[in-house]
């Protein structure tokens, strides 16, 4: 198990690196140019070629690539174009507010999800199952920032209840969790179900029951830990689109996270912060995918026999 | 029928299914009973309802879709159709457990078989939690597997191990009566002998009463004190085991006897029953079994034939069901020794 976890760790080596080729072809092939933007409107032609070639703007690509990734294997992400500030410190102060809020989501939706799965299996067909499948539907079909503004409307603007941006409390993190959690939420509660209902009419559930097991024990004990498989990696697929749809709830809420950073070096060609800001999202992924397969093995003896 | 120590007795149970294409009739008038001590097999082809039957007894049937219009299944005494879900869980496991069909599928994969078998022992008997997986390690020394493998998930064992360790867990609590659904069905036939040679062993052992599903006749003969024969929902002859193999009267389970290849006989071919068991969501009139039968007349087709007891306790539903002993069955007898 120790071996397999050290052999995924390595294996996700060459996965950064091709994150890195990735990312840093995309900006190199945006238009614009940073140096302009950084000296603004008026600036001499001269004073832009000379801040080009300060900034090493006019080397080949592969010579910028592997620039980039000789100063990242140092540790140095680069400098932020704009304060001046490096990379790395910005991420510092913005990931753990993205890492908050998509922790909270993920609570939020896995909680919700799994309920809701569980119950709708135990009772197919039921008043319950048929309003929760419903409104899965719903959760689902709803895009994220329309959502976020329609619930801003409600609490914020006519309740009051809660503040509609901004980061400074736990209050303000609720309506934002809300809104990327529901409609993984929606997600997580339709996988378990069906997950659930084929587990239900499985044999060892009968012999189960056949054993006079209370029924939530059959559930829960039984069927849910043979259903669980397919639900984890589910949550683990969702907590990387919080990640990715983090750039658009963190804009609407104006929270200051890794997701309206990255938008805001977008408009401004600052590239070391965006890739700054994807390399840290690609990092996260990798590490909760891995977390994901080690929570198979716990779930499941038969891959953890396979994991060598 | 003996009238001494009737343990278990089913009396007209009508087991129906609703589904979308509508009311299927799995189990209809259905008569049975199991003497304490006793092996009944429980004979037919698929569909037949034997599994509705015996899953109705342990009450584990989804409700809906299934619906149990009438009947009573009394054991000793109680009617158990009558009984609360939670009286029915001190019955489940304890007084009579069942065995599945698949070994493969009837063991939860995510457990493991110690734990699986402690849990029966936990729920139905006061003990500690090591107590209770000590005598989960006997019950498996009791089925010839050794007691430090209750560690081990049951995808470490093979077939006929799971199936030990599925009747090490039905018999942990000294149940009184045993379900056993075509045991021996999902193995390969040496290990078919070991497992019905240790179930036979233990029901002697632990005094256990027991309800056989099968197909194989040949099991029947080997295990079974009684047999009822069922078809379309319905028991069509019963008796002992030697009313059944020596003095068959129905057609159907004559039938099924020339079904089988015999050893002895120069025949190159088998006489099959023609025809398939009739869609139990569409049963013809009369007599169910008329629209296979070689013996039918008019009257067959319109009327249903009432069980007539042919002799003591052996009971037939067939309108030329002969009373007394002269009938004489053309069957020749396979008795495998």
């Amino acid at each position: 198990m120790i071996k397999y976890i050290l052999r995924r760790i390595l294996m996700m080596i060459p996965v950064m690196l091709g994150v890195t080729i990735i990312v840093f072809t995309m900006m190199y092939i945006t238009p614009g140019d940073p140096a302009e933007i950084i000296l603004e409107d008026g600036a001499t032609p001269e004073a832009v070629a000379e801040l080009r070639e300060e900034m090493g703007l006019d080397d080949p690509y592969l010579v910028r690539y592997f620039r980039f990734v000789s100063d990242l294997l140092h540790g140095d992400l680069g400098t932020c174009y704009a304060i001046g500030q490096p990379v790395f410190d910005r991420l510092v102060q913005t990931f753990p507010n993205t890492m908050k809020l998509a922790a909270l989501a993920v609570l939020v939706s896995t909680t919700l999800g799994l309920l809701m799965g569980i119950i709708s299996a135990a009772k197919q067909y039921s008043v319950f199952d048929n309003v929760a499948m419903a409104l899965a539907m719903m959760g689902n079909a709803m895009p994220n920032f329309w959502q976020g503004l329609l619930l801003m409307l409600l609490f914020s603007l006519w309740l009051g209840w809660l503040p509609a941006s901004g980061f400074s409390s736990f209050k303000h993190m609720i309506l934002p969790a809300v809104t990327m959690g529901t409609s993984s939420a929606a997600i997580i509660a339709r996988m378990t179900r069906s997950s659930m209902l084929e587990v239900i009419r499985a044999d060892y559930i009968s012999t189960a029951r056949a054993k006079g097991q209370v029924e939530y024990r059959v559930i829960l004990r039984h069927a849910l830990k043979n259903a669980l498989i397919p639900v984890v990696t589910i949550i683990g697929i969702q907590f990387g689109r919080q990640l990715g749809g983090a750039v658009l709830t963190e804009s609407i809420f104006a929270i200051p996270g890794v997701g309206k950073m990255m938008v805001d070096a977008i408009k401004a060609r600052n590239f070391p912060v965006v890739q700054g800001g994807v390399l840290m999202i690609a990092l996260s992924l990798s590490i909760v995918n891995l977390l994901v397969d080690i929570l198979y093995a716990y779930i499941d003896p038969r891959i953890k026999s396979q994991y060598k | 029928m003996s009238q001494q120590e009737k343990l278990l007795e089913i009396k007209n149970l009508t087991v129906h299914y609703a589904t979308v294409d509508g009311t299927v009739r799995a189990v209809e008038n259905l008569n049975l009973s199991v003497d304490a001590g006793q092996t009944l097999g429980l004979v037919g082809e698929t569909g037949a309802g034997k599994t509705t039957t015996v899953k109705t007894i342990m009450r584990i049937l989804p409700v809906p879709p299934s619906i149990i219009k009438n009947g009573e299944i009394l054991y000793k005494g109680e009617d158990l159709l009558k009984k609360s879900q939670k009286e029915m869980r001190s019955i489940r496991g304890e007084k009579i457990s069942m065995i599945f069909q698949d070994p493969m599928t009837s063991l939860n994969p995510v457990l493991t078989v110690g734990d699986q078998i402690k849990e029966a022992i936990e729920l139905h008997t006061k003990v500690n939690k090591r107590k209770a997986f000590e005598l989960a390690g006997d019950m498996l020394e009791t089925v010839g597997i050794k007691r430090d493998r209750a560690n081990d998930y049951p995808h470490q064992f093979s077939g006929g191990m799971k199936q030990r360790v599925v009747i090490a867990m039905a018999l942990a609590c000294n149940p009184e009566l045993l379900i056993a659904d075509e045991p021996t069905t999902a193995l390969d036939v040496t290990i078919q002998a070991q497992v019905l040679e240790l179930m036979k062993r233990l029901k002697v052992q632990y005094n256990t009463s027991m309800i056989m599903i099968t197909h194989d006749l040949g099991i029947v003969a080997e295990i079974c004190d009684y047999v009822a024969i069922m078809y379309a929902g319905e028991v069509v002859e019963y008796g002992t085991r030697e009313d059944v193999f020596l003095r068959a009267q129905h057609p159907y389970t004559k039938g099924l006897f020339t079904c089988i290849p015999d050893m002895y006989s120069d025949d190159n071919r088998l006489i099959p029953i023609r025809g398939l068991m009739p869609d139990p969501s569409n049963l013809p009139s009369g007599c169910k079994f008329h629209t296979r039968c070689d013996y039918k007349c008019e009257r067959c087709e319109k009327e249903e034939p009432s069980v007539v007891e042919v002799s003591s306790g052996h009971y037939v539903k067939c309108f030329f069901a002969l009373p007394q002993n002269v009938a004489s069955s053309k069957v020749s007898v396979k008795m495998p020794v």
